[in-house]
């Protein structure tokens, strides 16, 4: 068996994508990673799995019954566990192409993005439109409210921070969302397809809060210019599921020296003076050909996801989730092979929107025929759960199978790290994308460091900067 | 995409994805640096010569580009993640033909192989370093590092090993693997077989030559990201083609190509 090193600049722990980002950057900065998973895949809470795997994840399964039978190979479905899209001009793109992780992936476009108006029968849906001119032939809005949203829009598209002349005499720093709003006159329902289906705001508390305008108008450009980028949607997404994202990273670590062992139990966390400063761990067997391996090494800092320390981390909400498999598109959204639909809270008289994301045989994580839905919220009370998501069912017309667990805890951690070294990530989030992620990838970075992370130009760098 | 098939197109040219697997030190980086050479010193990334190379192999009648994807070490601890397989067309499989276990860990990666990537892939086992048994002559050259030098950056402690088997090999024949034994095998599981040496350049072409020919005309056709044999983005269909995105423009600017046979 090959030793491992005495000692790492870093070990991390979990091979979740916020994890494997990290791992990559720091691998191609020039520290020498360890990288450990308790599982024997890649992917922890962002992997995607097979079908058979989830049937049983989920134990949707009676004894000696073996339902996944009918829905063909295994192998050919990769059941994404997190809800999440990129956003085509967002920073996880940004890090994939500066990284050049792009080459061991391929990519494709959502076909649509859509939102809800109304509910129940009567409830109708769109697409989200992406600029002025999309605006003006929306079926969301009636015609002098076109005219509205065509003028905020251009707004938006012309807005720039630190340029007052573009502020429309408002106190643009110090003013609420709903100011801005007012300014254009917008109607309710419009407010809320621009904040929850552009913006992706996924409650309204955005609203009202001061300041927080700009952050508004910025989520709204980047939809647009994520839009304008490939045209369908502003939504891109791997082949072969979201899973691919962490094993690309995990590959980029890897050919900078990263060395990864899955199947391998963290023991113990060794401290000197409160500060992190080795692990013991026990690689475990795998087919019984090997002997467990046990072994201790030194590393100043640990990354780790929150399930490697519970103590460490909260729970600051609950993520309801609901993983459908269907063998048709959604009504209503043009058959299109993959969407994003979202549900905004006030429609349905609820304080968080209820997402769906659905993927399908063309992006290669289910036989032809076959389509993944995935309806998401946060939870807002303890009673019913299949009822708070019912909405994202009813838009879903017929279901084959639901898969569906007890709500799932959302953890940050207790501190930032700086008296242990040990920093811990959140947990994906209820955003329907993946910008919340890197942020905390950023942040992570920033308080394992001490740097800013800067992945532009890293991969060409990387042998000259020794700042 | 059918027009490829009529007959009076150019000699049709088609990407195959080739996955090198292998334990840590049989040569796996050096012969492909060997089958791509020119470029080994252009590369820039530090602990390992080949993470993502292509060559081009022209055929009489249609070129394979290969894409030849390296472990970058992730085999050492079993932890070789499903991406690595994915859509692989080809694989070489190696061992050390002075080092006995490197073959059972390389039946290993063919089973391995067998379960985990596209049925129909072409496998090809490698008895390397053939230069450090009477077959390969040229023992005179003595150090036989070259082929090893890459894999030792990246696993520093095989380096070790590596030092004795050179050791061995001065004072003769240290051939430990039978051609016959690994030509059974090969022929039980209906791989491709060759003894090379990277060093010396033995049958290294050879090897990539014979993978060209072996690969079906029609899962050529298909390319890649459709090997999972599930076809859900075949041909006629429109929208898968036009909804694929390219993020990084730059990915073409970094394939190295060349023509080695």
């Amino acid at each position: 068996m090959d030793e491992i090193a005495p000692e790492y600049d870093v070990v991390v722990l979990g091979t979740g994508l916020t994890e494997c980002v990290l791992s990559g950057v720091l691998s191609v900065k020039g520290n020498k990673v360890l990288h450990i998973d308790r599982n024997d895949h890649y992917g922890g809470e962002a992997a995607s799995v097979n079908i058979e795997a989830l049937f049983k994840k989920y134990g949707n399964v009676r004894p000696g019954e073996e339902p996944w039978k009918k829905y063909g190979r295994v192998n050919d479905w990769n059941i994404d566990l997190v809800p999440k899209l990129l956003m085509s001009n967002g920073e996880l793109t940004n890090i994939l192409v500066s990284t050049d992780v792009t080459r061991y992936l391929e990519f494709k476009q959502i076909a649509g993005s859509y939102v809800q108006q109304g509910k129940g029968p009567k409830a109708t849906v769109a697409k989200v439109p992406s600029d002025a001119g999309e605006a003006l032939r929306s079926s969301l809005m009636g015609l002098f409210e076109k005219r509205r949203a065509k003028k905020f829009l251009e707004w938006v598209g012309d807005f720039k921070e630190d340029d007052p002349a573009s502020h429309q005499g408002l106190n643009i720093h110090a003013c609420t969302m709903k100011e801005v709003y007012d300014k254009f006159g917008l109607e309710d329902n419009t407010r809320d397809f621009v904040g929850h289906s552009m913006a992706l705001y996924p409650s309204d508390e955005y609203i009202n809060q001061s300041g927080a305008a700009v952050e508004t108008i910025n989520r709204i450009r980047l939809y647009v210019n994520s839009m304008a980028r490939y045209g369908k949607s502003p939504y891109i997404y791997p082949l072969y599921g979201l899973g691919e994202l962490p094993q690309g990273f995990a590959r980029l670590s890897a050919i900078y020296g990263g060395t990864y062992m899955l199947n391998t139990d963290v023991d113990e966390v060794l401290y000197e003076n409160g500060k992190v400063s080795g692990i013991k761990a026990t690689m475990k067997d795998r087919d019984d050909q090997s002997e467990a391996m046990k072994f201790e090494t030194k590393t100043k800092k640990i990354i780790a996801d929150p399930s490697y320390f519970p103590s460490k981390s909260k729970v600051t909400g609950y993520l309801l989730k609901a993983i459908c498999i269907l063998n048709h598109p959604i009504d209503k959204t043009d058959s299109s092979d993959s969407v994003q639909l979202i549900i905004p809270q006030s429609q349905v008289g609820r304080k968080h929107d209820i997402y769906i994301a659905m993927v399908s045989s063309a992006h290669n994580v289910c036989p032809k025929g076959y389509y993944i839905a995935i309806v998401s919220t946060i939870a807002e009370n303890d009673a019913n759960h299949h009822l708070e998501l019912e909405p994202g069912f009813e838009r879903l017309g017929k279901i084959e199978e639901k898969f569906m667990g007890p709500p799932i805890p959302l953890y940050e951690p207790i501190d930032n790290g700086e008296e242990s070294n040990i920093f811990i990530s959140k947990s994906y989030d209820a955003t329907s994308h993946f910008e919340t992620t890197t942020d905390d990838v950023r942040d992570m970075y920033r308080r394992a460091t001490g740097e800013e992370l800067k992945v532009e130009g890293l991969r060409e760098d990387q042998q000259l900067a020794t700042e | 995409m059918s027009e490829s098939a009529s007959a009076n197109a150019p000699k049709p040219s088609s990407s195959v994805k080739l996955v090198l697997l292998g334990e840590a030190a049989v040569g796996k980086s050096s012969l492909v640096l060997r089958f791509v050479n020119n470029d080994f010193q252009e590369n820039k990334e530090p602990t390992i010569g080949a993470a993502f190379l292509t060559q081009k192999c022209s055929l009489p009648t249609r070129t394979i580009k290969f894409e030849i994807w390296d472990t970058a070490g992730q085999e050492r601890f079993a932890s070789l993640a499903p991406m690595y397989y994915r859509n692989a067309q080809a694989a070489l499989v190696v061992y050390d033909v002075t080092k006995p276990s490197s073959l059972t860990k390389a039946k290993h990666w063919v089973a391995e192989l067998q379960r985990q990537a596209s049925p129909g892939i072409v496998i090809a086992l490698v008895g390397n370093k053939l230069d450090l048994t009477n077959d390969g002559g040229d023992v005179s050259e003595a150090a036989g590092a070259a082929q090893g030098e890459s894999e030792s950056v990246q696993n520093g402690d095989e380096g070790a090993g590596e030092e004795d088997e050179v050791q061995d090999a001065v004072s003769g024949d240290a051939r430990k693997v039978s051609t016959r034994e690994a030509t059974g095998y090969a022929e039980e599981e209906g791989l491709l077989f060759f003894e090379t040496s990277a060093k010396t350049g033995t049958n290294v072409v050879d090897v990539f030559t014979a993978i060209a020919n072996a690969i079906p005309e029609s899962s050529l056709k298909t390319g890649r990201g459709t090997g999972a044999g599930t076809g859900q983005t075949s041909l006629g269909n429109r929208s898968a083609e036009d909804s694929r995105v390219n993020l990084g423009d730059r990915n073409a600017a970094t394939a190295k190509e060349g023509c080695a046979c």
